[in-house]
């Protein structure tokens, strides 16, 4: 998808290419699970009776809404929950899998969607922890570098070895972790959402990672919420829904709006109806704004732009262009040094984040442990957390529970987040109905200007089809919003204009997305291209 | 002021450094090593306030300053496991476990002291020994070197050993990679199969060894009788001394001689007749200084670090 975008799709190969149905067909079945039912000791069933069978050498996705089951079913595999019930048979022989250190030793690797890596650490270090090659105790850490090299050479993954792993992008780390799976003999690689939190060239690469990996044997097991990821490159899909297996499918003969029907049960629509857009006054201006991080490297420059009432400003542009910065620096999380930002006419140079909040303001970050959610604490607490002082949530000095509870209840509801009750602590829920908690509090203020960075990150088609529409709706009540998004299609489907950062400059603006060519953004987001002053100082409306 | 010049010029000085700071190196070894396994282990000072009286009984008992040593070293670890197994085992708040250790310490070695002696504050009935002196041979003729180095209680030349034991086990040994693993990660660690409570109470039990050598030294070296409340708060200078080091062997060693030479000071200036309220505080004003100029020189380090990492992308 993206590669089509960016004219990266020549490196497909056609010997890499999806295998066809018949050597799957006859393909041998490597590993399959019977009948697994798994209870969390709060006794909610995750999975009822899930069928799951792997074929030597396949990709195989595992899809399904928020909250199915899926990283529940893939941690029973890895050992590290125990199924009530079912079986596990690994090789054509039943299997007991009590800790990860076991399915490890059978030949089953996971990488995590949070990773598991040691930051101060050499990635040699990292990947022979556990195993460590040893002389009386000591490290021997010219093995382990040596058994760093063999296996990113065998597999044809680079990475240098005496890098801390702190210093590594995110892209990398997960080539750390999949190395580290390799490294210990995994036959079976279990992918939780690795492209989640991936930019698109890093999507592209790993995809080649997993098809040399296919060609070389290994069977691997990819959860995705993208289905055009699942399209691409997997070979069979597994649907789940609510805690049970609907269907395994080939996936070629599947459309994505049939995986969506099956996954969701009824028919969803991929795209929302969009209308024209009416745009008002001039609600967020930014002027001359630059931005330097501690470590003196310039962030953001000059940006100048605006955004009116009831229009949707797309913000494309690989991961790490200053994204995160410049929605930071809007809702006041960093310190403007330089430049101006009004929003609603007010500078809020000196204003706090409470402060700024008050002019209306919703921002839903892309990391959504750290400014999202408040793990530990209650879904009602977290959706009352920006508000919670107000008058309507108070009686005298003490919260009203009563209303709380009522406005909570409506919300879970309303984005259908799938909890037991509103006091269950949000890191009890699936990634994806953490992300629902929070689009949940920032669309419900009542906002007059939403920055929404990745607001649909980790969250299921049915799921991110709401945020769209709420996003629509949002719109067309006259709210200004700033969409930042490393999906493309999204940014394309939802923007009325659309600006793309390159290198921390506004490298291009498309005053009408219709107009626009896809090809052409793709150009400018890497950098191939770039618009003059002139056309780009369209970005600013005045009043 | 000539006078404190004269002070601190002199080679009494210098040596009385190393004899001050000898048992706070045992322990902020100990607190390095728990701390880098990610416990915090407050009860240093409550360990080494058991194994100073139990150093001092277990001589007078035996009548050798060896087993005294011994005696003192297994009731630190002793102690140590009892932390471990209550606050990683039964999983009990570590710090609150520390805290209770301590309390516990300064409370029922004086009540054992009691029992033994009599005494309610001091051991002086008791014929307890003192550990040897060792008179360096080459360096000990060396002048102004010599007479730094050389004569000084044989636990404080292994206190530099403990110092060399600590880097190599931190650095260069299996045991200490997971111990690093596991204080930083223990979700990375566990998914590899080491085990963090595991890790974590090796890295306790060497620190009750370390601080049991601590614990003996008060008793046994830097004077030779066990007084109620004795350790007066070098366990925790031991932990003040592991922050400043900011994790590192090095650098622990050095902030441990740092509050080792503001201490011999206040025992100097105090014989001058400073007022004894603000020589009493210096060693906490050093931490206190100290931690601020460490933790900017870092925050520098990292930055340059990150820059040139930048550079090295483009
Ligand atoms: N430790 C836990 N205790 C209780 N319930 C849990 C726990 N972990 C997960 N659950 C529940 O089990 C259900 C399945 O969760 P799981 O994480 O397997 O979903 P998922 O399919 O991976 O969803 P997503 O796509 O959002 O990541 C969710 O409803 C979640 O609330
Ligand atoms: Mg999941």
């Amino acid at each position: 998808m993206y590669s089509r975008y960016m004219g990266l799709s020549d490196i497909d190969s056609p010997m890499l290419n999806r295998r066809s149905d018949k050597e799957i067909a006859m393909a041998e079945t490597i590993l399959s699970m019977e009948n697994i039912t798994k209870i969390y000791p709060n006794g909610f069933i995750a999975n009822k009776n899930v069928n799951f069978e792997l074929r030597k050498g396949e990709i195989h996705a595992l899809a399904g809404e928020n909250g199915a089951g899926k990283s529940t079913l893939m941690k029973v595999l890895f050992g590290e929950e125990q199924c009530e019930e079912g079986k596990i048979f690994f090789k054509g022989k039943e299997v007991k899998i009590d800790n990860p250190l076991c399915a490890i030793k059978m030949g089953i690797g996971m990488v995590h969607q949070h990773f598991m890596l040691v930051p101060s650490m050499t990635v040699a270090e990292n990947m022979v922890l556990g195993l460590e090659p040893e002389k009386a105790g000591f490290l021997n850490k010219e093995e382990a570098v040596k058994r760093t090299i063999e296996v990113s050479e065998k597999y044809g993954l680079e990475i240098d070895p005496h890098a801390k792993v702190k210093d590594l992008s995110v892209g990398l780390k997960q080539r750390v972790e999949i190395l580290k799976a390799l490294l210990r003999g995994a036959d079976v690689l279990i992918l939780d959402e690795p492209t989640a939190v991936l930019t698109p060239q890093e999507t592209v690469e790993i995809f080649e990672e997993l098809k040399r990996l296919r060609e070389l044997g290994h069977t691997v097991v990819f959860i995705s919420h993208k289905l055009n990821e699942i399209k691409e490159i997997c070979d069979r899909i597994t649907i789940m829904r609510d805690g049970r297996t609907i269907d395994v499918k080939m996936v070629e003969e599947v459309s994505e709006q049939e995986i969506s029907r099956l996954m969701i049960g009824r028919d969803v629509q991929l795209k929302t109806d969009k209308t024209p857009a009416k745009p008002g006054q001039t609600f967020l201006s930014v002027k001359n704004l630059s931005y330097t991080d501690a470590a003196g490297q310039q962030i953001l420059k000059d940006i100048n732009m605006t955004v009116r009432k009831g229009e949707i400003l797309g913000i494309a542009g690989i991961e790490g262009n200053g994204q995160n910065e410049l929605s930071e620096l809007v809702t006041g999380m960093r310190k403007l040094r330089t430049g101006q930002i009004r929003i609603g006419g007010e500078d809020i140079s000196r204003k706090s984040v409470r402060e700024i909040r008050e002019l209306g303001v919703s921002h839903i970050s892309q990391d959504r442990m750290t400014y999202g959610v408040v793990s530990d604490a209650g879904v009602a607490d977290n959706i009352i957390a920006d508000r919670y002082y107000r008058k309507e949530f108070k009686k005298g000095i003490l919260l009203n529970k009563k209303k709380i509870c009522e406005k909570t209840d409506q919300l879970i509801l309303e984005y259908s987040v799938k909890c037991d009750n509103r006091e269950q602590p949000v890191r009890m829920l699936s990634g994806g109905n953490m992300q629902k908690v929070v689009v949940a509090r920032e669309f419900s203020s009542d906002p007059k200007l939403v920055i929404a960075n990745q607001p649909t990150r980790g969250i299921d088609v049915g799921a991110a089809e709401l945020v769209h529409r709420k996003l629509l709706e949002l719109r067309d009540r006259e709210a200004a919003i700033l969409l930042i998004s490393a999906d493309l299609t999204e940014i394309i489907h939802l923007s009325d204009s659309i600006i793309v950062l390159h290198g921390g400059a506004i490298a291009a603006y498309f005053e009408d997305v219709k107009q626009m060519d896809p090809v052409e953004l793709g150009e400018y987001m890497l950098g191939i291209k770039k618009m003059t002053r002139e056309q780009i100082g369209g970005a600013v409306h005045e009043q | 002021m000539k006078q404190i010049v004269n002070i601190i010029f002199s080679t009494q000085f210098f040596y009385s450094i190393l004899r001050i700071s000898t048992p706070i190196m045992f322990a902020s070894m100990g607190a390095l090593i728990t701390s880098r396994a990610g416990v915090i282990n407050i009860g240093l000072e409550g360990i080494m306030l058991f194994a100073a009286l139990s150093g001092v009984i277990f001589s007078a008992v035996t009548g050798s300053a060896w087993m005294g040593f011994l005696g003192a070293v297994a009731t630190g670890v002793l102690i140590a496991i009892l932390m471990s197994y209550v606050a990683l085992i039964l999983k009990s708040h570590i710090t609150l476990t520390g805290i209770a250790i301590n309390m516990f310490a300064s409370g029922s070695t004086v009540f054992i002291l009691y029992l033994v002696t009599g005494d309610k504050g001091i051991s002086s009935s008791l014929a307890s020994k003192v550990m040897p002196t060792v008179a360096l041979p080459l360096i000990g003729k060396i002048p102004v070197v010599g007479e730094i180095l050389s004569g000084h209680n044989i636990l404080t030349y292994l206190s530099f050993l403990a110092v060399l034991f600590t880097y190599i086990l931190l650095n260069k040994t299996v045991i200490g990679l997971r111990i690093r693993a596991v204080g930083e990660n223990e979700q990375a660690a566990l998914s590899v199969g080491a085990k963090p409570v595991k890790y974590q109470f090796i890295a306790m039990l060497i620190s009750g060894v370390l601080a049991g050598m601590g614990g003996a030294y008060m008793s046994m070296g830097y004077v030779s009788w066990f007084s109620r409340d004795m350790v007066a708060g070098r366990g925790f200078i031991a932990l003040a001394a592991q922050q400043l080091g900011q994790g590192t062997t090095l650098g622990t060693m050095c902030a441990t001689f740092v509050f080792g030479m503001a201490d011999a000071l206040a025992n100097n200036l105090q014989a001058l007749q400073m007022p004894s309220e603000f020589v009493q505080s210096i060693p906490y004003l050093t931490t206190i200084i100290g931690l601020v100029v460490f933790s900017i020189a870092k925050q520098r380090k990292e930055l340059k670090r990150i820059r040139e990492n930048n550079q090295k992308a483009v």
